[in-house]
């Protein structure tokens, strides 16, 4: 698989992600490239099986999460080749960007408690037939953490109608036992939301860090599995 | 060609700090009256936050080498070796003052200048932690400093990417008026690769990067070495403001260009800005340095040379170069944009210039800036120590699981989550031990090694006895480290103290190194690197002597790391150590009778050692399963603790009958771990023990979850973890 990490001068969870890239191929006896790191700045991307938005602060993101960076010009070229079909997973930082850039609908807003909120939460995996989630089951209650300021997601109604009505919810913030209910939502997102899709399936954005818990020595695997399943189906 | 002088008043003298005595000397060392521009740098040159005027002969006695250690203070920061050619290099710094006038942007700032001490070292940061003492809670400004305080500490390594690992927070009345915010960074470096700050070398090129140069922080050290009264609030302007996004640029820029070949020497322009980062390079490096104000990237128009040598801008560094190889860094530091400006050079003249608009605004020889800086043998007045208290005049309450609840309810005990979860403490994915425990621990990139990191020091022994709590904090430290299974490496100070020109602030001074060095002695755990902040107080009270300690330590393979969580039903309780039930100046005597009195428990080093060096062994053979330190709050505390953390309950024992039960229970004796084990393994650790001379006593088994005392009704997990949780996210949201 080949896979290109889009890198801002204020991402920070660039090379997680490709560390947790690299291992899922390892793992999966796949010796095929490293992920490629690519600069903002290029205005050129190679092509690919998969393109990784990672977290981070973009450009610092004192304007707006993401507002900037969906300008620069890496993200033109990213945009193309989402629209001709190549999967697209933008991670907290990453999602925001996404929505900026107009790959997925909805914002991400200040968190309801106005602060920074770095913890593992619960996610009930809402679909399972997309390269991302294929190595989840639906329903199936996952720990992942999150590391934001601005993870409260937002649509309009018939954005959110649209959502619901397509199956376009990747992961909804949950109770551990999977119950959906307010006080497992950390950050105030519509409908609980965690994470989306585009209408093909074909984007994921998501606030929570798959990355970060991908080794029993970090607390959990529940993020590998995302990995791995990129790794099989983008084979 | 010297500058044109007319004599400076009186007053303009004082103003900048310059004691009438000082001032003489000044005229001495430069042959001449300064100007105005020239009396700006020796301010600050001068001051006790950078010339260390008050602590300097004191420091002296701290022991700073060993084998493991690559290089003590004196630069940037320390650096200890961590085998296979890597090292670590760390530091933990003060930004006490800045934080009481402006919470957010001063503790924010104080993060930004401890990582950028530790990468102008060559090393990419890797671990924050923090050291935080408030006032009361109930002091109404307390919940404003604590929420600035920790957004400002968490915006700041957040956007950088560096997780913030653990650290300590005190809420006592005696910071009511000067709280502390103390921070430390922990970086990673191969250790052929360490860059220094020596300006070895003429004609060569001074060059400016990072961000352009502003009117903030003006006097930044100077406010620092002066105490506070009603009109601080007045000095706001002196904080500088933070941009850690341009901060994560420097230091990716920077880390770049070190892969280069090209840079002599590097230096932050940290407090004193470009004063203080040129006089200390060109010192170093035995050279002079001639700087070119009018090329310096500025904010603001119209700044003077006054104000350009002495502003605190933020992320800004300093760098000599190699010649010719502008181009390099040039390019490197566009990519990033960045400022990059040539703006001096190193000359055999052995004085520090500053030229501006055609005329030379400062020409002062370098040993004036560097080594003719006043050092005080100040006077002072060590306490006579308090005696010690006896369990049984500290009255028994009548249920010792409530008196546990309360306890950990409290805000000297209760969970820091609300503050932790703040701080990004899982970024990089190498955190392999989150905060909450003993330690913070994060794995070496791409190795099994782990890095163990604690910030440790009680205020309220310290306050009773200083040479006692300067022994306590290094002996809590290695504790903490050892209690993850890690060797103590070294440690990084932050001392913080009141007004040494009082002889009793400089007797606590004074006792609280001779403490520490005691203590570091007999661990071999040296000193290698640190900061002295004096003048924390308001009015002519004082802070209580607070000497931050911030350890770390090596763990050779994460897989035989231990933490504090309980692991399984049926394992057996121990408690290793000493028992003299010791309750004077303990958390149960400020929360229980509302008083702190007598003295702080004894700290037996040599047993420490031995216990030590004993858990650690456990620790690795796998003996045991879980380890805690016995700290604040005593054993059932402890105990607590670790079934909070494991979700498991513990049925316990009675305690010994000679000694009242709430001094078992709640006594802060030293030299202590709690560990638990499977049954089979009891035997072994008890004969073990017994060849050390360590006594071990059976405390009880981990069961079900409640936690339960004979005679007592259970004390449900849920109730104790709600009365750990609760208190302060309840008293942040208050009013």
């Amino acid at each position: 698989m080949k896979a290109n990490v889009i890198v801002f001068p204020g991402s920070n969870c660039d090379r997680d992600a490709a560390v947790a890239l690299q291992s899922a191929m390892s793992a999966a006896g796949n010796v095929m490239s490293a992920p490629k790191m690519v600069w903002h700045g290029d205005s050129e991307l190679p092509e690919s099986d998969l393109i990784l938005v990672p977290g981070g602060f973009s450009y610092g993101d004192y304007l707006r999460s993401g507002a900037m960076a969906a300008h620069s010009p890496i993200m033109r070229e990213v945009v193309r080749q989402a629209k001709s079909g190549t999967p697209v997973l933008g991670i907290c930082n990453g999602f925001q960007v996404l929505t900026e850039a107009g790959l997925l609908p909805g914002v991400l807003m200040r968190n309801a408690s106005l602060r920074f909120i770095c913890k593992d939460v619960y996610l009930r995996v809402e679909r399972d037939d997309t390269a991302f989630a294929g190595h989840y089951q639906k329903d199936q209650v996952v720990r992942i953490p999150i590391a934001h300021k601005d993870g409260c997601y937002f649509a309009d109604p018939s954005t959110m109608y649209l959502l619901e009505n397509e199956d376009r919810i990747a992961f909804r913030y949950c109770e551990e036992d999977g119950a959906i209910t307010e006080a497992a939502n950390p950050n105030g997102s519509s409908a609980n939301i965690a994470g989306i899709y585009n209408d093909t399936g074909t984007v994921l954005g998501m606030m929570p860090h798959p990355e970060r818990l991908i080794d029993p020595a970090l607390y959990g695997t529940d993020g590998a599995k995302m990995f791995s399943s990129l790794v099989e189906k983008l084979h | 060609m010297a500058p044109e002088t007319p004599a400076l008043s009186e007053e303009l003298v004082a103003e900048h700090g310059i004691s009438p005595e000082e001032y003489v000397r000044l005229l001495e060392e430069l042959g001449r009256e300064p100007t105005l521009t020239e009396l700006g740098v020796f301010s600050v040159m001068w001051s006790e936050h950078c010339s260390y005027k008050s602590s300097r002969v004191w420091l002296k006695k701290l022991p700073t080498s060993g084998p493991q250690v690559i290089q003590g203070p004196g630069e940037n920061a320390g650096v200890v070796s961590l085998g296979d050619g890597q090292a670590a290099v760390f530091k933990m710094e003060s930004h006490n003052h800045p934080s009481y006038i402006e919470p957010y942007q001063g503790a924010a700032t104080g993060v930004g200048g401890i990582m950028r001490d530790v990468f102008t070292m060559g090393a990419r940061p890797i671990a924050n932690m923090n050291a935080l003492r408030f006032g009361s809670p109930s002091h109404p400004k307390t919940r404003h400093l604590v929420a600035g305080v920790v957004s400002g500490i968490g915006d700041y390594g957040n956007c950088m990417g560096v997780p913030t690992i653990g650290g300590e927070t005190n809420f006592d009345p005696r910071y009511n008026d000067n709280i502390l915010v103390n921070a430390m960074c922990v970086g990673l470096v191969d250790a052929n690769r360490i860059f220094k700050s020596a300006a070895k070398g003429v004609g060569l090129p001074v060059v400016y990067v990072g961000s352009k140069t502003g009117r903030d922080g003006i006097h930044g050290a100077t406010m620092a070495s002066a105490e506070f009264d009603e009109t601080s609030e007045e000095k706001r302007p002196t904080v500088q403001v933070g941009d850690p996004f341009t901060e994560k640029l420097l230091v990716e820029a920077c880390l770049e260009l070190m892969n280069e070949d090209v840079i002599i020497a590097i230096q932050d322009m940290g407090a004193a800005g470009l004063t203080s980062s040129s006089v200390e390079m060109a010192d170093k490096g035995g050279v002079g340095i001639d700087l070119d104000l009018d090329k310096v990237p500025m904010r603001e128009e119209g700044m003077t040379a006054y104000e350009m040598l002495l502003s605190e801008s933020q992320e800004r560094m300093l760098m000599v170069l190699k010649p010719g190889s502008e181009p390099v860094a040039e390019r490197i530091f566009t990519k990033w944009e960045l400022d990059f400006a040539v703006i001096g050079k190193t000359t055999v003249t052995g004085h520090f210039v500053a030229r501006h608009n055609g005329t030379v605004e400062a020409d002062i020889p370098l040993p004036a800036l560097a080594h003719a800086a006043p050092v005080y043998e100040r006077p002072y007045e060590k306490r006579d120590p308090l005696p010690a208290i006896a369990a049984k005049d500290v009255s028994a309450p009548p249920s010792i699981l409530n008196a546990l609840e309360r306890l950990i309810g409290s805000p000297h005990l209760s969970s820091r989550r609300w503050i932790y979860e703040q701080y990004d403490h899982m970024v990089m994915a190498d955190t392999v031990q989150r905060p909450g425990g003993d330690s913070g621990v994060v794995r070496v990139h791409g190795t099994q090694k782990g890095l163990a990191v604690s910030c440790d020091v009680t205020p309220r022994y310290c306050a009773a006895d200083p040479y006692e709590g300067g022994k306590q904090a290094v002996a809590e430290c290695w504790r903490n480290l050892t209690a993850t299974g890690a060797k103590p490496l070294a440690i990084t100070d932050c001392l913080n103290f009141g007004n040494p020109e009082r002889p009793e602030i400089m007797g606590e001074f004074v006792s609280a190194i001779e403490g520490m060095a005691e203590a570091c002695k007999v661990f071999h755990f040296p000193v290698v690197s640190g900061n002295v902040s004096l003048y924390n107080e308001t009015n002519g009270v004082a802070i209580p002597p607070t000497p931050a300690v911030g350890g770390v330590g090596l763990i050779a393979d994460i897989a035989e790391m231990s933490d504090i969580a309980l692991k399984a039903d049926g394992d057996v309780i121990l408690l290793l150590g000493k028992e003299t039930g010791h309750l004077g100046q303990s958390i149960y005597m400020t929360v229980m009778e509302d008083r702190l009195e007598g003295a702080p428990p004894p700290v037996d080093l040599a047993s420490e050692r031995v216990m030590g060096d004993l858990v650690r062994g456990f620790i690795k053979s796998g003996t045991v399963d879980a380890v805690h330190d016995c700290g604040d709050g005593g054993l059932l505390v402890a105990i607590a603790e670790m079934a909070l953390a494991g979700k498991r309950g513990v049925a316990l024992e009675a305690p010994p009958a000679d000694m009242p039960a709430h001094a078992v229970w709640f006594g802060e004796d030293q030299a202590r771990y709690v560990v638990t084990a499977t049954p089979d393994k009891v035997d072994t650790i008890k004969d073990v023990a017994a060849i050390y001379n360590v006594p071990v006593r059976v405390l009880g088994t981990v069961s079900e979850d409640t936690i339960t005392v004979p005679g007592e009704a259970p004390l449900p997990l849920g109730m104790l973890r709600a009365a750990y949780e609760d208190w302060l996210p309840r008293f942040m949201t208050q009013g």
